[in-house]
């Protein structure tokens, strides 16, 4: 609009414009009393909202927390140490979503023993989707090297997803954090939270593996997954953080295998040179004395890994697993 | 059909096909993943990919003889490649025209008319195949700068798919990173923004591809022309006209792109794609002086020269320039490498990223290993980079020849360098506390990384007893509650015995039940709190540099354990160890 310079200013033009100066003083007047802080920002961190991961355990059925199967075959081993607990269906409910989490750390191929088998992984979410009648089985991880690659290599992603599960990849956006009630190092700390904030139940499956730093890596260290961040700061105190971490995380049960244990060389391999087979498979609900049992696999005793002492302690469960009367069976 | 729609269905069709092949250069089993996929199609259309490696090297390298399909089609008909495939020209033909869509007709014809600059291309061209040419040693490959297709493959690839994918996730799971990316954005968004001063600007000026083509070009069985020699002048022939060539009185052929804008606005006819002559006159070479060509073949020669006075391939080689597995010795390498970005894009681990000049001018954009950025350093069991490198800078190796399996035992795995522990930063070497998660993620078997256990006595560690009860020892001193509880501390008494702590309150230490002492401390005598540290030591022999271990390192600012290129496999003269 081109104003005339000859023209006037009336009232009503001078009204007209007055109004508008008014609302806009009043509009940049409001923003600022809105926005303002007298304050300034604070040295603290950014307070992040926290989450925590729900309990997955089921109710204690005296005889039925542990089973030890011995035999070559995993698919049948694991058929088994799960009937010996009772079923699948005692675990899973029909409709129900479950998640599994394989140790899938490693891009490395399944002969080498670094990561959960996919025939194994493959018969858990057959047996949640059959006996189980469940609606929906993810399998996940936040693995160490590239998650695709690890996926892909270890041939868990592939096994997963033929038997009908949903393979969810660790996307940043799947992380919030958390705060370990009791905990020392559990702090705001960003863990793998999305895809298990509205499952039902979480089975947890990991292969015995030799660990330099903590002696072994078994069912309970193999939710450091579930960690997100610079996880590997933990490594300066690795005894507390897996203790915390199955303080952290009450799985359904874990799946511990045994069948070839990764003796040297942990928790990476690289050559079957360092596997040995021992033809062992553990079902069990209570993950400390499933890795109580699982050390005595790679020559260890309880007190050599401090984190069993430390967990048992804290009430995530029993080192002694004698106690548990664990079903022992062998199947050819 | 009128033949420019076919032009811009041919256009739209081929960039297309291009950003497919850009997203499908993903490892993965998916159909939209890297399986078959020719995602070096066009750079091997290419032929200054071509002819570029054909004077370094002296061979044609297979895959690019796609080339000469190009150069025998530019041959009989002219520039066709610029205005009916090249992507990059395709997004400056429609930013021009929607930049200066809204101008008069007049104006378009002064936009589009001949340009003197338009020479500049020729020397850009010449200066590249001169570098190339260069007496056999000193030789470098740096047409890929300039040229086309490595340049839109290297912005979509690491600059426009990262930041479109970097919100959504859809392509990769994790967002992807490339070091100095914004100066390949600054570069690519010049270009395309030079387009609402003149359209097809680069095209025009700096195009050493589209130079290459008005050189090969300019005797073309068919070209533009007018049919007959006298007209009504109208100038309308030169509205739209892509190459700035002047069809209305002696038109250009090598500046030429076969757009075909002419004769659709040629309301009488006259201009068609014939094969003889236009009546109106046409001029076939390039209008190239005789002292550019003179300045620009001098600058090529002392080009090469003058960027290797830094001896960055001598004793001055900078050893962050880690290159990918499979990559040929620096010299041979550097004869090569085109600076595409294929083998960024597809890296699954993101783990290589565009050189910068710290390793010397010819370093910019060559594949650089960074281990401290993506998901986890050069994974063990992986060679995707060498599979997709359109010219062999980078061999395609298989897995057995990358960690020297069967017949590549002998020669033994392919070392990318060599990892140095910084033992002023390692937590268990400099701070005594524990931590080798470095050894832990050694994929090597055995492990490259192996530790020594030593214990010792931590500040303020020696403490008087006050009394023994069992395996609790009780101290005169004051201790923070749990301290050493972490399973990682033990107590030395006065007879050197050691033994595992379990627990302490703030005076008193609980000894592991099991392991008590022989012979009780007396009150009043010293202990000692010992750290079990396991500090982390190199096997030269063993390490293959694949940098996992510096990924992976806590000390996250400047890592405690650092990959440097010492001891490649790649070569000779950098090899730390006498044998091999």
């Amino acid at each position: 609009m081109i104003e005339q310079n000859d023209k006037k200013l009336d009232r009503r033009e001078f009204l007209f414009r007055a109004g508008k100066a008014g609302v806009s003083i009043a509009a940049a007047g409001t923003v600022s009393y809105l926005l303002y802080d007298s304050k300034g920002p604070g040295a603290g961190t950014k307070e992040e909202e926290l989450v925590t991961l729900p309990d997955f355990s089921v109710s204690h059925q005296a005889g039925k927390t542990m089973s030890i199967v011995k035999g070559p075959d995993r698919t049948k081993t694991v058929d088994k140490a799960i009937e010996l607990l009772g079923g699948i269906e005692r675990f899973v409910k029909p409709g129900e979503t479950v998640a599994i989490k394989p140790n899938v750390a490693f891009a490395s191929p399944p002969m080498l023993g670094a990561t959960a088998r996919p025939e194994l992984v493959a018969e858990v979410v057959r047996l949640c989707y059959t006996a189980g009648k469940a609606k929906k089985v993810i399998v996940t991880d936040n693995p160490i090297n590239d998650p695709a690659s690890c996926f892909t290599l270890s041939g868990v992603g592939k096994a997963a997803s033929q038997a009908g599960a949903d393979v969810v990849m660790p996307r940043d956006n799947l992380f919030r954090h958390t705060t370990l009630a009791g905990g020392r190092l559990i702090k705001n700390w960003p863990i793998f939270y999305e895809p298990f904030k509205n499952i039902d139940k979480l089975i947890g499956i990991a292969p015995v593996k030799h660990h330099h730093r903590a002696g072994a890596s078994m069912a309970m260290k193999n939710f450091y997954g579930l960690l997100g961040g610079r996880r590997n700061i933990f490594h300066q105190d690795i005894n507390t953080i897996i203790a915390e971490l199955a303080m952290m995380v009450r799985p359904t049960l874990v799946i511990l295998d045994g069948t070839e244990v990764m003796m040297t060389n942990g928790p990476t391999g690289g050559s079957i040179s360092d596997l040995k087979r021992t033809n062992t498979l553990i079902a069990s609900c209570d993950c400390v004395a499933a890795d109580s049992f699982g050390c005595g696999l790679l020559g260890l005793a309880v007190s050599d890994l401090p984190y069993l002492a430390k967990a048992e302690k804290a009430g995530a469960g029993t080192t002694d697993y004698e106690s548990l009367k664990p079903i022992s069976t062998t199947v050819s | 059909m009128r033949i420019v729609q076919t032009r811009r269905i041919s256009q739209a069709f081929f960039f297309i096909l291009f950003v497919w092949f850009c997203i499908v250069s993903t490892v993965g089993e998916e159909f939209w993943q890297l399986r078959d996929w020719p995602v070096n199609w066009f750079l091997q259309l290419d032929p200054l990919v071509a002819i570029g490696t054909i004077l370094t090297t002296h061979t044609l390298y297979l895959p690019l003889l796609w080339a000469l399909a190009t150069v025998v089609l530019t041959i009989i008909f002219g520039r066709f490649f610029c205005s009916w495939v090249c992507p990059f020209g395709s997004l400056h033909h429609f930013i021009g025209f929607l930049g200066n869509r809204k101008k008069k007709t007049a104006e378009k014809i002064q936009l589009n008319k001949y340009r003197k600059a338009q020479c500049i291309k020729y020397f850009v061209l010449i200066v590249f195949l001169f570098m190339a040419a260069f007496p056999s040693v000193a030789a470098t490959l740096q047409t890929g700068l300039l040229d086309p297709i490595p340049l839109i493959t290297r912005s979509f690839n690491l600059v426009l798919l990262p930041i479109v994918d970097g919100s959504i996730n859809l392509v990769s799971v994790s967002s992807r990173f490339y070091v100095g990316a914004w100066l390949v954005f600054g570069i690519f968004l010049t270009a395309v923004l030079l387009n609402l001063v003149i359209p097809r600007f680069y095209c025009r000026f700096i195009c050493p591809l589209g130079a290459l083509f008005g050189i090969v070009g300019r005797f073309a069985i068919w070209r533009i022309g007018k049919n007959q020699s006298e007209c009504i002048n109208c100038k309308l022939c030169e509205k739209s006209c892509e190459g700035g060539c002047e069809p209305a009185g002696n038109i250009r052929i090598s500046e030429c792109v076969l757009c075909f804008n002419c004769r659709q606005e040629c309301k009488d006819e006259i201009i068609s794609y014939q094969t003889q002559p236009s009546l109106s006159g046409e001029l076939t070479n390039p209008d190239i002086s005789r002292r550019g060509f003179v300045l620009s073949l001098a600058g090529g020669v002392f080009a090469v020269p003058a960027v290797r006075l830094s001896n960055k391939l001598g004793s001055n080689w900078y050893h962050r320039v880690i290159r990918p597995p499979g990559a040929l010795e620096e010299e041979q390498f550097l004869k090569r490498c085109v600076k595409c970005g294929q083998c960024m894009r597809i890296c699954p681990t993101n783990v290589i990223q565009p050189g910068g000049i710290e390793g010397g001018l010819e370093n910019l954009w060559t594949p650089v290993l960074n281990n401290r950025i993506g998901s986890s350093g050069c994974q063990l069991n992986c060679t995707a980079c060498g599979q997709v490198c359109p010219t062999s800078a980078i061999r395609p190796i298989t897995l057995s020849e990358k960690l020297g399996l069967e017949e590549f035992a002998k020669a033994g795995p392919i070392k990318l360098g060599t990892a140095f522990v910084d033992r002023n930063r390692c937590l268990p070497w400099a701070m005594d506390k524990p931590c080798i998660v470095c050894e832990e993620n050694c994929p090597v078997s055995p492990k490259a990384i192996y530790t020594q256990e030593c214990f010792n006595t931590i500040r303020d560690g020696v403490l008087t007893v006050k009394k023994v009860s069992g395996n609790i020892i009780e101290t005169v001193e004051e201790i923070v509650p749990g301290r050493f509880a972490t399973g990682d501390y033990y107590c030395v008494i006065e007879s050197n015995e050691l033994r595992k702590i379990s627990a302490n309150t703030e005076n008193t230490i609980m000894i592991l039940s099991d392991s008590q002492f022989e012979k009780k401390p007396a009150p009043g005598s010293k202990i000692e709190i010992q750290v079990r540290l396991q500090r982390p030591y190199i096997d030269i022999e063993k390490c293959i540099g694949c940098g996992v271990c510096e990924h992976e390192c806590p000390v996250s600012g400047r890592k405690a354990i650092r990959v440097s290129a010492e001891g490649e496999t790649r070569s000779f003269d950098r090899r730390l160890l006498l044998k091999r």
